[in-house]
């Protein structure tokens, strides 16, 4: 009898993935876009990345202490503080780095009630933040490689691009976003260890492709879109911040939805928006409605709503 | 305690409404962009609060009760009224600062809160002093999230300049997140500092009811202590 049934409380399905893992697979994956940050930027590059790191670790360390709950060695602050730097222009004061990290770990992660409870993304919420504290030095891409305006705002004055440049990476931007290559590397092997999958990054960026397509002015022009899909934070934000655990929709309808959602979004804020560009404040709106999207897209359960048969 | 000062306390400390009943959120997320302007609309509320407190006591005989809130609100917009006129008169670039928040104090909750709860039942003279206490912790909290706003958005208070020049002003504070974060951010400080003083056995609450720390032959039901008397636990225990 002992061998027909087990009989055991749930969770009945388990998994050998843990936090750690998950977080040290993210950071592997970001390591490509992060060196060729630091390649392209030069040695400031890292600062600004060690920075960033240094003091999520440190406010999670502390907060940790405080709580007498030790929540460090899970590595997610690590991938809070890479993902924040690589969402930042090199030319940025280190002191407004380091109040970032502080600022996604302490309020938006650790005063939810920390890893799993954070309800916005905590390294988009404060490139936000920073964004809108201190407009000049967050949009200011001048520096010793580069100096004049992103692809996608000279894109969106109407100014031809090179593309082939774009893609590789050899453009001003934040230190993360330049290279669609290394980012596309890192994606591929979050994708082959099973940490990711296709749905939010391919319904985001087909969303996004169409949108453009019918909205953008230049129809399915191949040159204009292709410079869209590689400039900006796109790539980054599709493949290592939509798909973050905590803030997407967990049921797979969702997942889908959301990408559309972010994808609209995204257009919206590129095409008719002030600015050239959107991706944050889009997955921040998305992480907003996530609860929602979530309620909408939840599964009957077995035995539960349907038709029922009359005699 | 004498009524007048235990009033006075009371909208102060105990139950100040930005920080402890959470009222009238609306002036105080949206005028407190620098300490001159929660000054500004914490002293305008106070004077209106006050007054209409007063008048609303005085009339609370002949008010029937089923037409009292039409009679609050003619009360409470004649003091707006008056008020707005005189700051137009007197002190217009308040006036410019605070625009439309100033005829919104006629919706203001704690006004009609203040009129619902206390002065329709209480004679004038702590009505008159309850608006005052009401109005003077409004004040307080206003000025204390207008500064701290103005000093880490614009780096200065009451327009000094405060910091050193090579400080960067943090935009956001001066925006509305800004508001958010430092109304949650002092509102937990006041009860963190609450809950020390009530660890220390210094909760004022609790001399005021009249506590004898005996509960069981205590008849305060509003006590939230009743239920966490290990005292009574013991006693049930034994039995």
């Amino acid at each position: 009898m002992s061998e027909l049934l087990k009989v055991s409380s749930n969770p009945h399905i388990r998994s050998k993935a843990t936090t750690n893992g998950i977080m040290t697979a993210v950071i592997i994956a970001l390591l490509p876009a992060t060196g060729f940050g630091i390649y392209n930027f030069g040695i400031r590059a890292l600062l600004v990345v060690l920075t960033t790191v240094a003091s999520t670790v440190l406010t999670e360390a502390l907060f940790g202490l405080y709580k007498k709950k030790t929540t460090v060695t899970d590595m997610s602050a690590v991938v809070t503080g890479l993902l924040l730097a690589l969402n930042l222009p090199v030319s940025i004061p280190l002191w407004m780095a380091a109040l970032g990290g502080v600022f996604a770990i302490l309020v938006v992660k650790m005063l939810f009630g920390g890893l799993g409870q954070n309800f916005m993304n905590p390294a988009l919420a404060a490139r936000c933040f920073l964004l809108i504290s201190f407009p000049s030095q967050m949009t200011n891409f001048d520096c010793d490689a580069y100096t004049g305006a992103t692809p996608l705002a000279a894109l969106k004055a109407g100014e031809s691009v090179n593309i082939t440049d774009m893609i590789v990476g050899h453009t001003a931007g934040t230190i993360g976003e330049t290279s669609m290559i290394a980012l596309l590397i890192g994606a591929c092997i979050l994708i082959l260890l099973g940490v990711i999958d296709l749905r939010i990054p391919g319904s985001y960026i087909v969303t996004f492709l169409l949108f453009a397509g019918i909205f953008g002015g230049h129809g399915f022009d191949p040159a204009y879109l292709a410079a869209q899909l590689a400039g900006g934070g796109l790539m980054l934000g599709a493949f290592f911040m939509a798909t973050d655990y905590v803030t997407r929709p967990i049921t797979i309808k969702g997942q889908y939805l959301y990408g559309i959602f972010l994808g609209v979004m995204t257009g919206i804020f590129r095409i008719f928006g002030p600015g050239a560009e959107g991706v944050s404040y889009a997955i921040i709106l998305g992480n907003l409605l996530v609860p929602l999207i979530e309620k909408l897209t939840r599964p009957t359960a077995f035995g539960k709503g349907g038709k029922r048969h009359e005699k | 305690m004498s009524k007048v000062t235990e009033r006075l306390y009371n909208g102060l400390v105990k139950e100040n409404p930005t920080f402890v009943l959470m009222l009238g959120m609306c002036p105080t997320l949206a005028v407190t962009t620098s300490a001159i302007n929660g000054l500004g609309m914490g002293l305008t509320t106070a004077a209106v609060l006050a007054l209409s407190n007063m008048i609303i006591s005085v009339f609370r005989k002949i008010i029937p009760n089923r037409v009292r809130i039409p009679a609050f609100i003619v009360i409470i917009a004649s003091f707006v009224t008056v008020i707005q006129l005189l700051l137009e008169a007197y002190i217009p670039a308040l006036n410019d600062a605070l625009g439309v928040y100033i005829p919104l104090i006629v919706v203001n909750c704690i006004i009609l809160g203040r009129a619902e709860s206390y002065a329709y039942f209480n004679p004038p003279i702590p009505s008159l002093f309850d608006g005052v206490g009401m109005g003077l912790g409004f004040t307080v909290a206003l000025t204390c999230i207008g500064a701290v706003r103005e000093l880490l958005g614009a780096g200065t208070i009451f327009g000094f300049g405060v910091m050193p020049d090579s400080y960067t002003p943090i935009g956001i504070f001066v925006l509305a997140p800004g508001a958010f974060f430092v109304l949650a951010c002092l509102t937990a400080l006041q009860n963190y500092i609450k809950l020390k003083g009530e660890k220390a056995g210094k909760d004022r609450s609790r001399f005021q009811s009249g506590c004898n720390e005996d509960c069981m032959n205590c008849s305060d039901s509003g006590c939230a202590r009743r239920f966490y008397d290990t005292g009574a636990e013991k006693k049930e225990g034994e039995n």
